[in-house]
């Protein structure tokens, strides 16, 4: 080839520009030159399943990397679909980036991986300029590795426990931070149950001019918050503790004092227990929220209605559906420049409806917020007309999520299935790139979907369905899938088998309850061998299947990595030679 | 549509066999099941109408079909759909922390309940319960207590107490301590008395003097 290359500076310099990770994977395809330069200068990894390739081959490839994001379990791990034991050990990663990291990584963040404490001291002595520690949805470590963390880590700038489960032992270890200024600048502590330590608190708080992001547990009652809140007026987003106290006047003023003195204040959240009296105190905020999150708050309308409709600027809403169908309606009106909507359910096992939330209150927003773009909504019925009438107004869909509590729902009112309604979304959402559906659909909505759906990522599927040809539209159609994720339906092994190859470009199949043979697993596995097939039962081992048994679940990903060794009894990764 | 409307009304058919959480695939005749909101929803067509129509809509597509196993009876129906959410695991979809705190805490309004609370008597052999719930102030509660207890209690009185009388009502904060009836407002008094004791006239005198 004539053409010359740039050198190595130039090309470094220019990739420097490009942050997004499917930019630099493109320009890493181009030619050898360029991967070598490229993956030197890569400074930060997204790994979407941590099983899908080593630490060893991540090291060896990126020699110096400064942040790393790794997930770990399935989805379907939130809703205990995935047993205890699973894996999605983050140790081994520790121990490999400590050797081969030390001086140069700074940002871990983590979303349902095991984390240990150890892994949490290794982390906190073992890189020298460490910054940021995000767990999402992790569990496996106590306060004591956190107390490990806050004394070592003297650059630290993010801590988010996210919704971690954390074992406490104990309330001192915010103690462990250093006397003195710290960098802190996100602090979210709200998953911890136990008591806090106030004054260490309070000096955390103090001591810590850049903090812009603070978010309380339960244990700070409503009593201290004025207190942390002069010492911080600075704050970005603010999650409260519990917001509930008797009703006194005086801790009242302190607290809308408190809040006024807020001027940058953007995100509020928290709010166990609420008072209703204590609300109003947020009034002096509202104007400039652009982030509200009251899903744990159990208040009713009219002070529900009268805090949202005083957030002109709401961007996102998180809220339980005591906001009924009026509260929308009232959201629908004030807040234009909503994009996130998420309506939880307050009694997700009761059987009769305890609100008036129905199709109508989504209705009301897709037609009054032009910018909605994301939505999970928990509800107890849905039309087709409805679902079309959302599909109508809001074409900029990107994430609809529907939950309609009930499986196997029919339209209300004309006892059809729904896929003519789910059906108009896909068709006219064409930048849809998630959806979950629910109630009574057939195939017929998995041929809409393999046919209009073109941006779809992720897919979450339950009791829907009739036949494998459901999920063979959706395999054969969907060229952007990546995550599927499918409980109790009737999908066997012949969709499966059919469009083995199309596993390989997504990252993950996860199916539960669902008609596949332990023999379409061997064969599948014997047909893609860069396929991780995990068999998981809890019923028995996995030896005495006979083929034909329907397998209780089965959690399919491509890997670079082959099979991993640190699986439970209950997992089973078919070998390409299946010997049986 | 037409196919559609044949699955479906096979979905309402209730000839649902055994009470089943096996695994699908077993035994396909143990597949024929249905589930439907119909008992719990009025709107639905009545039963004896679906009969009519199921029988040659069955194609080898829904023997495939697998659905959640459905109860026989129409009580059994509401009844058994009220735990089949509550036994499937993982549904609805909502994270385990969201349960709890939820089901955790009811609105204030939810009263179908009751305010009951355990009532002592000084030398009485057992304790009682009482609604506080449904009195709206004190004299309309001491009038009960007297009733219950065959006792005097008199009248409060700020700087008295129950002075002059052989008893005095008494109660327990939310703080463990023991406090004279009357001096605080009926509300905040419902919000924070967790028991009642009925003291004796020489016991009380004690309180009334501090």
């Amino acid at each position: 080839m004539a053409s010359a290359s740039l050198p190595e500076q130039v090309l470094k310099h220019l990739f420097s520009f490009l942050t997004s990770d499917k930019d630099r994977n493109c320009v890493s395809l181009v030619c050898k030159l360029w991967y070598e330069v490229e993956r030197r200068c890569r400074r930060s990894v997204f790994i979407g399943n941590c099983y899908a390739v080593t630490p060893d081959i991540m090291i060896r490839r990126f020699p110096q990397l400064t942040s790393l994001t790794l997930k770990g379990k399935p989805h379907f791990a939130d809703f205990n679909l995935v047993p205890d034991g699973w894996g999605a050990y983050v140790d081994p990663w520790i121990a490999a980036m400590s050797q081969s990291y030390p001086f140069c990584l700074e940002e871990i963040r983590l979303k349902r991986m095991v984390v240990t404490d150890e892994s949490l001291e290794l982390i906190s002595t073992s890189f020298h300029n460490f910054k940021v520690l995000i767990l999402l949805s992790c569990e496996g470590f106590t306060t004591d590795g956190l107390a490990a963390i806050a004394a070592n880590c003297r650059n630290l700038r993010e801590l988010d426990l996210g919704e971690s489960e954390v074992e406490d032992l104990s309330s001192d270890w915010l103690s462990h931070f250093p006397d003195g200024c710290t960098s802190l600048v996100s602090l979210n502590i709200s998953c911890l149950g136990s008591e806090i330590n106030f004054s260490d608190l309070e000096r955390l708080i103090t001591c810590s001019p850049n903090l812009k992001t603070l978010r309380l547990s339960q244990a700070v009652p409503l009593e201290k918050l004025p207190d942390l809140l002069c010492r911080a007026p600075q704050l970005v987003e603010f999650g409260t503790g519990a917001y509930s106290s008797e009703v006194q006047s005086d801790v009242f003023s302190n607290l809308e004092e408190a809040f006024s003195g807020c001027k940058k204040l953007e995100g509020l959240s928290g709010f166990w227990d609420v008072t209703p009296a204590y609300l109003p105190a947020v009034y002096p905020v509202c104007s400039r929220l652009t982030s509200l999150n009251l899903s744990y708050a159990t208040i009713q309308n009219p002070d529900l209605n009268k805090l949202i409709s005083r957030c002109h600027n709401l961007q996102r809403l998180w809220v339980l559906d005591y906001i009924e169908d009026t509260g929308l309606q009232a959201l629908a009106a004030s807040c234009k420049d909503l994009q996130e909507l998420r309506v939880f359910p307050s009694d997700p096992f009761g059987p009769e409806p305890n609100v008036s939330l129905t199709e109508q209150g989504l209705v009301a927003v897709s037609d009054g917020c032009p910018k909605l773009q994301t939505v999970l909504y928990f509800c107890r019925q849905m039309t087709n007309a409805a679902l079309v009438t959302i599909a109508r107004n809001r074409p900029n869909m990107i994430c609809f999520r529907l939950c309609i509590l009930e499986p196997r729902s029919p339209d209300y009112l004309t006892l059809e299935p729904l896929d003519a309604g789910f059906g108009a979304i896909v068709e006219q959402c064409k930048e849809l790139r998630r959806l979950s559906l629910s109630g009574l659909l057939t195939d017929r909505i998995f041929e809409y979907i393999g046919a209009h759906a073109k941006k779809l990522e992720m897919l979450s599927v339950a009791f829907v369905g009739d036949s494998d040809l459901g999920l063979h539209h959706v395999l054969s159609g969907c060229e952007s899938l990546r995550k599927l994720e499918i409980r109790d339906c009737p999908f066997g092994d012949k969709a499966l088998l059919a469009n083995a190859a199309k596993l390989e470009t997504m990252r993950s199949l996860w199916m539960s309850s669902c008609s596949v043979s332990f023999g379409a697993c061997e064969l599948l596995s014997q047909k893609m061998p860069r396929l991780n097939i995990e068999v998981i039962d809890e019923n028995g081992p996995p030896d005495t299947q006979s083929e034909s048994c329907p397998v209780e679940k089965l959690y399919i990903y491509r890997t670079v990595a082959g099979p991993r060794f640190d699986m439970p009894g209950f997992v089973r990764i078919m070998n390409q030679d299946a010997a049986h | 549509m037409e196919r559609r409307r044949a699955i479906y009304e096979k979905d309402l058919n209730l000839e649902a066999t055994e009470l089943r959480l096996g695994l699908p695939g077993l035994d396909e005749s143990e597949k024929q099941s249905s589930t439907s909101n119909s008992a719990k929803n009025s709107k639905k067509r009545p039963l004896s109408e679906m009969d009519d129509n199921n029988s040659s809509c069955v194609t080898e597509n829904e023997q495939q079909e697998y659905a959640p196993p459905a109860p026989k009876s129409g009580f059994n129906k509401i009844f058994f759909f009220n735990n089949f959410r509550a036994q499937v695991v993982g549904w609805p979809p909502v994270r385990s922390y969201r349960k709890n705190i939820v089901q955790a805490k009811k609105p204030e309004s939810d009263t179908s309940l009751g305010m009951y609370l355990k009532v002592s008597m000084d030398g009485a052999p057992y304790l009682r319960k009482i609604d506080l719930k449904i009195y709206k102030s004190y004299p309309e509660l001491l009038k009960a207590l007297q009733n219950m207890f065959k006792c005097t209690i008199g009248v409060y009185s700020e700087r008295e107490g129950y002075n002059g009388s052989d008893y005095a009502p008494t109660y327990e904060d939310k703080d463990g301590d023991w406090m004279l009836v009357g001096d605080v407002p009926w509300e905040m008094f419902i919000n924070s008395c967790r028991r009642l004791r009925i003291m004796k006239g020489s016991e009380a005198k004690g309180l009334a003097c501090l």
